[in-house]
């Protein structure tokens, strides 16, 4: 018979308060496992090469609001760019290459609000990450974004849906709250494989598809000052956006001259009416994307974006702070429960006089009983710290897909931090801490006058 | 010889900061397997002798021998483990841990002595003392007598030289005192083992061939007239 199990039988004994101490060494536990697995994931998604692309060109406005709604799609955009701005872009011998995107729009609440993504085909032959490429799911029926009214959905949306190639949906417009239904349906065409990036809870419409829905055509007149403010400075861009506008007009006025309101409204509406909410770009060299955004910096049509930058600041100076601000609180948290065990302990000691003295009446040596006190100390510490640990990452388990639902964040909630390997030891070092003043006590214990007790 | 005190003497300081002589011993011996009824008035030193002897309490000056060995000079570390491997204890109130079953208590008691922990000799022991269909309970869940028993059967765990029994059957009712009584005095027989039973009461002593009158050799213990008055 060992010290740990003379330890173990002594914390049965006194079951209710072992229970309660060792559950309020697992609650704090808890609580800091979970606050380093949901931080440490949160830091892992976002700093993680979550796209791969060097550059996010967009409206000119928060360099990370244009990454949070570009990337990870959980903020609204800025503003859009005209389409025309693509054409100019792709015409840069720099550019390797531009991806348009336009988001804005989100599956209705009972879908689960998933974000709307138009682009094009392009987007899915490019790696999503650093040598990845996205993989769609092997079923019946699988292509690209031909059609109009295609859709390629995430791995998370076909889940949370029970979606599959062939099933349709329809699509609210604004935000993910709006009550607006657009009527278009929507046909799956391909279901994305797991990506463990935003792209896993996002639907991909065709481009095209996305200029007619309804409310998404500006009126021709703000269009028109928006082109005046934008090229300003491009004579040629201007005229030729200019003309396509006047045409427009022109169209609208004789259709409803002639009885047809729609003309001029569908898939041919010109170039110069469509807009895009970012472009992802990727320069031919890191000096030339560096080059370009600085340039960019000095006009006022667009800015351009290193993804990884404002997400570095961001969890420099909030998400860090804030997250080693709550570590103190609850090492303090784990702190008082310690306090609680020594409390625990050392008022059974004046019960269990009588038993130290009767192991040492049996031939135990004071150090022995030093170590079945120590024993008990540290087996409720890390006993309640294993448990906190597993009830740690339950309520990682339990509450990622609520968190993926409340901030898009795609969390592991599987995630093992390093810090979580120093957890163990220094409940150990607190157990001993806690137990020390104690097992001094039963160290100390008078064996005669314990007997006669 | 088992136990030799010689020139044994123990005095507890008082909270006045004099001191209180309790013990003075010429020359005690109880030789080997012999058997001797320890009585004698209350608040004699029975008790104290019986701590002097098992080394629990270490005496001011004396020697304390036993099988060969002079435990008063021992460290305390080596004294503790001496006392774990050669000598059984019997206590009034059976002292069993109470979050340990029958065969817990037992092995327990082997635990400390250093050496390896014999299962089947402690499940023999219990089996010996009659509580084979006990093994596995609690002390709460046992009657005193059995409860008593288990204490016999854990004395003997490290095959001891020397049992102490200090008024081992006080607390058992009628019906168990001469099982328990028989039981401590049959198995150090069938082992050899040295016993030393305290008791106040002269039924029990009168079991015994020896009676010992600790007046008779520690100068300090009052006489029964004394002990009165």
């Amino acid at each position: 018979m060992n010290i740990l199990t003379i330890a173990r039988k002594g914390l049965k004994q006194r079951k209710l308060a072992s229970a309660l101490t060792a559950f309020s060494i697992a609650l704090g536990t808890m609580l800091m496992v979970a606050v380093i697995v949901l931080a440490g994931a949160v830091d892992g998604v976002f700093n993680q090469q979550a796209i791969g692309y060097n550059l996010i060109v967009g409206a000119k406005g928060s360099a990370l609001q244009l990454v949070m709604s570009t990337v990870y799609r959980i903020q609204p955009p800025i503003a859009n760019l005209p389409l025309m701005y693509l054409e100019q872009l792709r015409e840069d011998p720099r550019v390797e290459v531009a991806i348009p995107m336009a988001f804005g729009d989100y599956t209705k609440p009972e879908h689960g609000s998933f974000p709307i993504v138009g682009t094009t085909t392009e987007y899915f032959l490019n790696e999503y990450a650093p040598k990845k490429t996205f993989q769609i799911e092997d079923q019946p029926g699988s292509r690209q974004l031909t059609k109009l009214y295609d859709a390629v959905i995430g791995s998370q949306v076909a889940i949370k849906n029970d979606w599959q190639v062939g099933d349709t949906f329809s699509i609210v417009h604004g935000s993910a709250d709006s009550d607006k239904i657009h009527d278009e349906t929507f046909e799956i065409v391909a279901v994305l494989q797991q990506t463990g990036t935003p792209n896993d809870r996002s639907v991909f419409l065709n481009l095209e598809a996305v200029y007619i829905l309804d409310g998404h055509q500006k009126p021709i007149d703000e269009v028109e000052t928006r082109l005046r403010d934008f090229y300003g400075d491009d004579a040629d861009r201007l005229t030729r956006g200019l003309w396509q506008l006047d045409q427009l007009r022109k169209e609208r006025a004789a259709g409803e001259a002639e009885g047809d309101p729609e003309r001029g409204y569908g898939i041919d509406t010109p170039e110069a009416m469509k807009e895009v909410t970012a472009v992802l770009v990727n320069m031919r060299s890191d000096f030339d994307a560096v080059r370009f955004q600085s340039q960019l910096k000095s006009t006022s049509k667009a800015m351009a974006v290193n993804p990884i930058r404002p997400i570095k600041q961001l969890m420099t100076q909030f998400v860090g702070p804030t997250k080693d601000l709550l570590m103190v609180l609850i090492a303090m948290i784990i702190l008082v429960s310690g306090v609680s065990i020594f409390v625990s302990i050392y008022n059974s000691m004046s019960d269990r006089k009588k038993e130290i003295g009767i192991m040492r009446a049996l031939g135990a040596q004071r150090n022995s009983v030093f170590a079945i006190i120590l024993a008990e100390s540290s087996v409720l510490c890390v006993g309640g710290g294993l448990l906190g640990w597993i009830a740690g990452h339950t309520v990682a388990v339990v509450a990622s897909p609520w968190i993926s639902a409340w901030t898009g964040l795609l969390l592991n909630p599987w995630y093992v931090n390093p810090y979580e390997f120093v957890l163990f030891p220094v409940l150990l070092v607190l157990g001993v801490l806690v137990g020390f003043l104690p097992a001094m006590t039963a160290y100390r214990t008078n064996v005669a006058d314990a007997l006669q007790g | 010889m088992s136990l030799l005190l010689q020139n044994v003497q123990k005095s507890y300081l008082e909270p006045s900061g004099s001191r209180l002589p309790v013990l003075d011993i010429e020359r005690y011996e109880l030789p080997q397997g012999q058997q001797a009824a320890l009585v004698g008035s209350s608040g004699g030193g029975k008790t104290t002798l019986l701590n002097v002897v098992s080394g629990i309490l270490a005496p001011d000056s004396g020697e304390v021998v036993i099988d060969g060995r002079d435990i008063a000079k021992l460290h305390e570390v080596v004294r503790d483990r001496f006392r774990a491997s050669r000598i059984g204890f019997v206590f009034q109130t059976f002292n069993l841990l109470p979050a340990f079953t029958a065969l817990e208590n037992v092995l327990l008691g082997m635990s400390f002595s250093g050496r390896k922990v014999d299962k089947e000799f402690a499940v023999f022991l219990l089996e010996r003392v009659g509580l084979q269909h006990r093994l596995d309970h609690l002390p709460q869940r046992m009657s005193v007598g059995e409860q008593q028993r288990v204490s016999v059967a854990r004395s003997l765990a490290n095959k001891p030289v020397l049992l102490l029994a200090d008024e081992p059957t006080a607390n058992v009712d009628p019906a168990n005192q001469e099982l328990i009584l028989n039981l401590i005095r049959d198995t150090c027989r069938e082992n050899n083992v040295t016993l030393l039973m305290v008791t106040h009461a002269m039924e029990v002593a009168n079991a015994f061939d020896r009676i010992d009158r600790l007046h008779d050799f520690n100068r300090l213990a009052p006489k029964p007239q004394e002990a009165g008055s």
